[in-house]
């Protein structure tokens, strides 16, 4: 019947023995991947060196430009202060509220959009205005408001990452196959029903987008915020650095920045794989 | 025989900006216990209108239905409904897939389960049980949502067009192990189709609908002389082309 041969064949593609050939053509995508990832590796090995000699030889002012060897100072410095893991801390800290604070009342907010037609058309024109506003020009606004401190930081945030949240989660409700409703509605589902067991999980792969996205724009609100009122984090040293000319600490947050805007990026990837190997496919 | 489905004087007319679509006028008939109703049309006649309606998602707006003499005003657990394509949800396996329905009407239970696991067994799929759909052929999905649907324990089966999202050899073969699974169950089916022959090779009855607003233009009862019904064989009996040929002239396609 249709179902054995569905099984034989699949065995007999995942047991087979491998053809001289195949085994060639996988030992070629191997290599392809390894030099890929060695150059990628030399590249940044290159840059820092380059940097580093340069800037001994004196081509390029260390002044201006920092060196390697002085952001290592500068960490180390930093670090015997006490004061490394304290301005890292807070930056991470507002951000991961920022962004957590985002996506869950992004989503929250998408949900109350789609369950009511009526506050949805309401908010649309809205939402176009919100969505093209550059929100970094409410800055000024927030500090107002709220006072100079790390609250104001994460309303910044929230203000950046917000929209594109709920723009993109409503995105993927309303491309939700129709049918799929239908078929919940058919079994005498609710609409909380259909929200639960239909949208959310179709939606996911747009909620796990919209987290990437948000990653990288609650760095921007934090930094930003940092800017302009704190007394401490990454983005405060950035701007101290600039206006006393201390490049060293300027590049030194840069590097830092980079580093932990990285390793929250990965933390959304591993937990989109988390769910993915938890719900399904694999 | 008892009645199992009444459609009275059924009409339904859709609002929108641009006007009333009549999508249904008056139409009028009854399905008798354990038969296989095809209802046929040209594209756009009210034919998918017509189940939803019997399914309670829709309300007429004149007349009324009533399965098993009682009338649907909702959503209704009697009918249980399939779709043109088999909707199981990705991020399910079988099992979880076959059990949507009954977890919807929250009426899981052990024993719930077990029957779950029986079906899956006598329909071949239970070594599937725990694999997801996009790991199983379009027929092995197909009759995976059939057992979604019997899970729920539904009085009359309502196919809107169940086998048209496959290709046609699969069709074939998937009709016949659907209309198999069907008649073994004892369940009442109006099946929504534009294809004349599948619509003649399943039938008991053939309810022919007319261009919008749809009305019932001719019943055919559908008798075949063939050895043992399927709708493979019934593609065989000699009065099968003469069922096309007067449901062809009837349907009056022109392009």
């Amino acid at each position: 019947m249709s179902e054995h041969e569905f099984q034989t064949g699949a065995a007999a593609a995942t047991e087979a023995p491998i053809s001289a050939e195949h085994a060639r053509y996988l030992r070629k995508l191997k290599r392809e991947k390894a030099a890929v990832r060695l150059t990628q590796i030399l590249v940044l090995v290159l840059l820092f060196v380059l940097w580093e000699v340069l800037a001994d030889a004196r081509i390029i002012d260390p002044f201006i430009t920092s060196q390697p060897s002085r952001v290592l100072d500068t960490i180390k410095t930093l670090y015997a202060e006490g004061v490394l893991f304290k301005h890292i801390g807070i930056t991470c800290l507002e951000t991961v509220i920022g962004f957590l604070l985002g996506t869950v009342l992004g989503v929250l907010i998408a949900v109350a959009l789609w369950w009511s037609q009526f506050f949805s058309q309401v908010s649309e024109p809205y939402l176009v205005v919100l969505n093209s506003l550059p929100k970094i020009a409410l800055g000024p606004v927030f500090i107002v408001w709220i006072g100079a401190g790390p609250v104001a930081i994460i309303v910044m945030t929230l203000a950046i990452s917000l929209i594109v949240t709920i723009l993109e989660v409503l995105n993927g409700f309303v491309n939700t196959d129709p049918d799929k409703i239908k078929l919940v509605r058919s079994f005498g589902g609710t609409k909380c029903q259909v929200l639960t067991k239909v949208l959310l999980p179709a939606s996911f792969p747009n909620i796990i987008n919209a987290l990437k996205v948000n990653v990288g724009l609650s760095w921007v609100g934090v930094i930003v915020g940092e800017f302009l009122v704190s007394k401490a984090g990454l983005g405060y040293l950035i701007v101290y650095g600039g206006q006393v000319f201390k490049l060293d600490l300027v590049m030194t947050s840069v590097v830092i920045l980079a580093v932990a805007a990285t390793l929250m990026y990965q933390g959304v990837v591993y937990f989109e794989q988390w769910v993915l190997k938890r719900s399904r496919f694999i | 025989m008892q009645i199992a489905v009444e459609v009275c004087n059924v009409s339904m007319t859709y609002q929108t900006p641009e006007g009333e679509i009549h999508a249904l006028k008056d139409v009028d008939f009854t399905v008798n216990d354990g038969e296989f109703i095809c209802i046929v049309g040209p594209s756009g006649c009210g034919k998918s209108t017509l189940l939803s309606l019997i399914s309670g998602l829709l309300k007429p707006t004149g007349g009324a239905i009533y399965i098993y003499g009682d009338r649907i005003t909702g959503p209704s657990r009697k009918a249980g409904y399939m779709l043109q394509k088999d909707h199981l949800f990705e991020w399910r396996t079988i099992l979880q897939n076959v059990l949507l329905g009954v977890e919807i009407q929250r009426a899981v239970t052990p024993q719930v389960k077990e029957k779950a696991i029986r079906f899956l067994e006598t329909y071949g799929l239970y070594e599937f049980r725990d694999k997801y759909p996009s790991q199983l052929s379009g027929g092995m999905r197909q009759r995976a949502a059939l057992i979604r649907t019997l899970m729920t324990d539904p009085e009359i089966l309502l196919l809107d067009e169940a086998f048209s999202a496959l290709d046609y050899q699969t069709r074939l073969a998937v009709t016949d192990d659907i209309y198999a699974i069907i008649k073994k169950e004892n369940k009442t089916a109006i099946l929504v189709t534009h294809d004349i022959s599948e619509a003649i090779s399943m039938a008991d009855r053939v309810i022919v609908l007319s261009h919008r607003p749809g009305v019932i233009k001719k019943i055919y009862n559908i008798s075949l002389t063939c050895h043992k019904r399927s709708p493979l064989s019934s593609r065989e009996a000699p009065e099968f082309r003469f069922y096309f040929q007067e449901i062809w002239k009837e349907l009056d396609i022109h392009v």
